[in-house]
């Protein structure tokens, strides 16, 4: 641009940036993701939820499904903090409970999903030539397949279970994180420590897996985070749908659950629906922050 | 002596940047005659390119603002028309081309469609008759089967072929002046000689008073009739292209003229090594009061630390800012 | 001309896609454990004796796999899908019956969030640190991180239930009569919530698209020229800048529609919007195989046609594309 012949004449580095380059890397990284406000709540979310979905359970001893008082009180009546559903349930105690298998699901099929995603794009990106060709063809082929309409067909085929749930989530997720592994490689494999590690004579598995896998990685992992997202999401609509387990207190349930008393007693909806934003929304939030923890330099314009 | 066409008086432009206050052009006065070609060079950085984003009021403000001066096209201040008079100016009667051919055209519209555009925004042509002149354009700037390729894109084009096109979009509406800002600085040699025949050609033929902005001696003296040496946002030396090629006064302009090899002496013969000169041009937000070349100077003395040189008339049409030649002629 | 053979290479290729999907539908029927006669007739029929015989022979159960195979994919290439046993008729009439209001529920939302997107992030980028901006950018996030049910819950109980300006479900209401003009407004009125329900996930991701590429394209070079030329700010933008601004959202576009189709099977239940998410769904829970998976080889179907469209459409817009033989 025109304005380049005065900005781009380098000044002196602004101080803040010599503090980082004598840092050591892993506590810049820390430093640069608690610069970022949003990530550090996202995190905050994220710990409260894993938090009481693992050990809330342990402490009430509480059945999310037993009917303990009325129906559809409003929140705060008969000391029901969110209020009860439209079968008496405790919201609140359903809520905490849900997390777990949220979280567990989510988390499974995000697994699911990176496995599936890396192996295939690292392969296609590594090999590239006929090995690409082909996986990428597959790739396609997935990329037509509306993924959740494929995912509750599966669900329904198979049995209704969680492992189902799970794995249909990473059978349909996983191209996004496939492409995006592929380009990594096909960029990381020119480079001249690569070419160095292949002139020791490393195997491929090892230059895959220990050469060009670390530096593939942070991009990976900011997608990580928006995946685990994304397959709360799927978990939650199949759940909703009525499709997963029924014995399961899950999030999405207790939506699909209430939806008809909906007009009549909307926080039956409401709460449930909160808490899968907060944590898709905080999973979002982790993402940027970790964009920014990687890239220092990015945040500085 | 031809009729003024334009004229730079005491122009001040400056930027804010994160560190501060940085003014990029301080005090430039410079005139262009009709049917002129004026050289202006000087090293990336020194003011050129602001020079004319500042004639053609494309300056982008805010970061930027023109803190003095004004500018003449004939009678009238551009500094202080309108944008709507502004915009009947550019391309029309002042028209500029730009160093990056290979981006400077859009992408998505056809190369005889983006010059059909100046002539029916500027002429009020019908689309038949601008594409007619499109076509008369590309002929004259010399681009072979002009009407095959008036219907092409960019990306179809090489970089030269596409430098030709901005000039023949430049040129569309016969303007008075025509800015070239390093037009051939990303071309091969072999193109960036054909660009300036074509150039020349088209000025003898139109009579378009050039402003010729580069870094490289070479080109100026090839191109121009007059010179300006631009160094850090000020003019340090003025003069007719055979003066400065032959008397070069000012330090910093006797060290440009090094760094060119020439090309008349016999390149078997034992030549002076090529000369550079040393450091770069410092950060405009941190120059001091004394003359900016001072400190990659090497006759800089304590008064060229402390002091901004004048201003000086030291022959027909040859002016100079630097101490020495102060003291020479008060000597 | 090249145009022509593009057209007709990426047509080819679709087909082989298709080919690949009916194949998979099969190959997926025979994977789920038991007996391939009884997923087909799932529940729906109460699996009768002759049902079953019925499903045995129509499908050739008794000869080997790639015989059934291939009987399939010939069935299926001609337009029959098999038959629904709930409602006893081909599912090729039942998906075409319900093809309209999704396809009317997808195309309207899919333009409504390109058309908005674009436009928001030509207004942003013009304050690139702007409340507005800010505001889309927050937006995005939203989008992303709210369950499209819930959204759309929450619509309702503003829209609908507060502000009673707009209807809970369905196509129309049911005394309208069908192809009346007050009919048309009955159901561009009943497509409001949906709609809206289904872009706000990719509206705002759209606009945030559009505003980084029109940000960087305003700085580029041959907006320079544009300006250097003494055209005015709005041909600057809406000419010069807006079409290049477009293509990346287009691009995005084109790559998300099985996921703009897929969030519509939950917006059509939300909605009771009878179109083939709601006959998915209704199909699934009925156990209706045939049904099922030939709503997935239509959807299939949809998703590959409407990427070849977008993929001509883009060859138009982008005259890089369109006279290069790659991609």
């Amino acid at each position: 641009m025109s304005d380049s012949e005065s900005t781009t004449q380098a000044g002196p580095p602004p101080a803040d940036m010599d503090e980082i380059f004598v840092e050591h890397p892993f506590r810049q990284f820390v430093a640069m993701y608690f610069r970022n406000y949003a990530a550090v709540a996202g995190l905050l979310v994220f710990v409260t939820i894993v938090g009481a979905a693992l050990f809330a359970p342990m402490i009430l001893d509480l059945d999310p499904f037993e009917m303990v008082d009325e129906p559809l009180l409003r929140p705060g009546e008969g000391g029901h903090l969110l209020g009860t559903d439209n079968l008496g349930r405790d919201l609140f105690i359903a809520i905490v409970y849900g997390a777990r298998v949220t979280m567990a699901v989510g988390g499974a099929a995000a697994g699911i999903t990176l496995f599936i995603g890396l192996t295939i794009g690292a392969m296609a990106g590594f090999y590239r030539g006929w090995v690409d060709e082909v996986l990428m063809r597959v790739t396609e082929f997935f990329q037509v397949l509306p993924p959740l309409l494929l995912a509750m067909v599966l669900v329904a085929l198979f049995s209704p279970t969680l492992e189902t749930v799970a794995i249909s989530i990473g059978v349909v997720s996983w191209t996004g994180v496939a492409r995006l592994a592929r380009a990594e490689f096909l960029r990381l494999r020119e480079q001249e420590f690569v070419k160095a590690a292949r002139s020791i004579g490393a195997r491929d598995r090892r230059i895959i897996w220990l050469v060009i896998m670390p530096n593939a990685l942070p991009p990976l992992i900011v997608n990580a985070a928006l995946t685990v997202g994304i397959a709360i999401l799927f978990e939650a609509a199949l759940s909703f749908l009525g499709l997963s387990d029924p014995n399961v207190m899950s999030w999405g349930k207790l939506i699909g659950d209430n939806r008809d008393y909906l007009l009549d007693a909307p926080w039956t909806v409401t709460f449930p629906g909160v808490a899968i934003f907060l944590t898709v929304l905080a999973m979002s939030l982790i993402g940027d922050g970790l964009t920014d923890a990687f890239n220092p330099k990015l945040r500085e314009r | 002596m031809a009729k003024t066409l334009l004229s730079v008086e005491g122009l001040a432009v400056e930027f804010d940047t994160r560190d501060g206050v940085a003014r990029v052009i301080d005090d430039l006065s410079i005139s262009l005659a009709e049917g002129e070609t004026l050289g202006i060079v000087g090293e990336s950085g020194c003011g050129k390119s602001m020079t004319a984003l500042s004639i053609m009021g494309l300056v982008p403000i805010p970061p930027g603002r023109i803190a003095a001066g004004r500018i003449f096209l004939d009678d009238e201040d551009l500094l202080q028309a309108s944008e709507a008079r502004m915009r009947e100016v550019r391309g029309n009667e002042i028209s500029m081309i730009f160093q990056e051919p290979m981006t400077s055209l859009n992408p998505v519209y056809s190369i005889g469609n983006q010059i059909a555009e100046t002539a029916r925004l500027h002429e009020g042509l019908s689309r038949a008759d601008a594409f007619q002149r499109a076509l008369e354009m590309l002929v004259a700037v010399g681009i072979p089967a002009a009407d095959k390729r008036i219907h092409e894109f960019p990306h179809q084009m090489s970089g030269g072929m596409r430098q030709r096109v901005m000039i023949a979009m430049a040129l569309a509406c016969q303007p008075r002046v025509l800015i070239a800002d390093e037009p051939t600085t990303a071309l091969d040699v072999t193109v960036q000689a054909q660009i300036f025949d074509l150039l020349n050609d088209l000025k003898d033929r139109t009579g378009t008073a050039i402003i010729m902005i580069t870094h490289d001696m070479g080109a100026i003296a090839e191109m121009a009739q007059r010179v300006v040496v631009m160094y850090a946002g000020r003019v340090v030396e003025q003069a007719d292209v055979d003066q400065i090629l032959t008397d070069p006064r000012h330090p910093y302009t006797q060290g440009l003229i090094r760094c060119v090899p020439h090309l008349t002496q016999n390149p078997t013969k034992e030549r002076p090594p090529l000369l550079e000169i040393p450091g770069v041009v410092p950060p405009l937000t941190q120059l001091g009061s004394g003359c900016p070349f001072a400190p990659r100077c090497q006759y800089a003395d304590a008064q060229c630390r402390a002091e901004m040189p004048p201003t000086k008339a030291i022959d027909d049409g040859h002016t100079v800012a630097c101490w020495l030649t102060e003291r020479e002629a008060a000597a | 001309m090249q145009f022509l053979t593009v057209v007709i290479r990426r047509s080819l290729y679709a087909f082989l896609l298709l080919l690949a999907v009916i194949v998979f539908n099969y190959t997926l029927l025979f994977l789920v454990p038991g007996d391939i006669a009884e997923t087909i007739a799932g529940e729906s029929g109460g699996a009768s004796a002759e049902l079953m015989a019925e499903i045995r022979r129509s499908y050739g159960l008794d000869q080997p796999f790639y015989v059934q195979l291939f009987g399939y994919v010939g069935r299926v290439l001609q337009g029959d899908l098999g038959s629904s046993y709930y409602f006893n008729v081909p599912v090729l009439d039942l998906i075409l019956g319900r093809l309209g209001p999704t396809l009317l529920l997808v195309v309207t939302s899919l333009l409504l969030a390109i058309f908005t997107g674009t436009l928001f992030g030509v207004i942003a980028s013009q304050r690139p640190n702007g409340i507005f901006s800010h505001f889309i950018t927050i937006l995005a996030l939203i989008g992303f991180s709210a369950p499209v049910f819930w959204t759309a819950f929450l619509l309702i109980i503003l829209f609908v239930s507060m502000l009673q300006i707009l209807p809970l479900s369905g196509l129309a209401e049911p005394l309208t009569e069908s192809g009346t003009w007050q009919w048309y407004l009955d159901v561009a009125y009943h497509l409001i919530l949906p709609v809206v329900s289904l872009s706000s996930i990719y509206l705002a991701q759209y606009s945030r698209l559009a505003r980084a590429s029109m940000m960087d394209i305003l700085g580029s070079d041959y907006i320079r020229t544009a300006r250097a030329k003494g055209l005015g700010q709005r041909v600057i933008i809406y000419k010069h800048a807006l079409r290049n601004a477009v293509i990346p959202v287009i691009t995005i576009a084109g790559l998300q529609f099985s996921h703009i189709f897929s969030g519509a099977v939950v917006i059509e239940t939300v909605f009771s919007w009878p179109g083939l998410g709601t006959l998915a769904f209704e199909s699934i829970l009925r156990g209706d195989t045939p049904t099922i998976m030939g709503i997935l080889f239509f959807s299939a179907f949809v998703v590959i046609i409407f990427n070849l469209l977008t993929d001509l459409a883009y060859r138009i817009v982008d005259p890089r594309i369109r006279l290069s033989n790659t991609a």
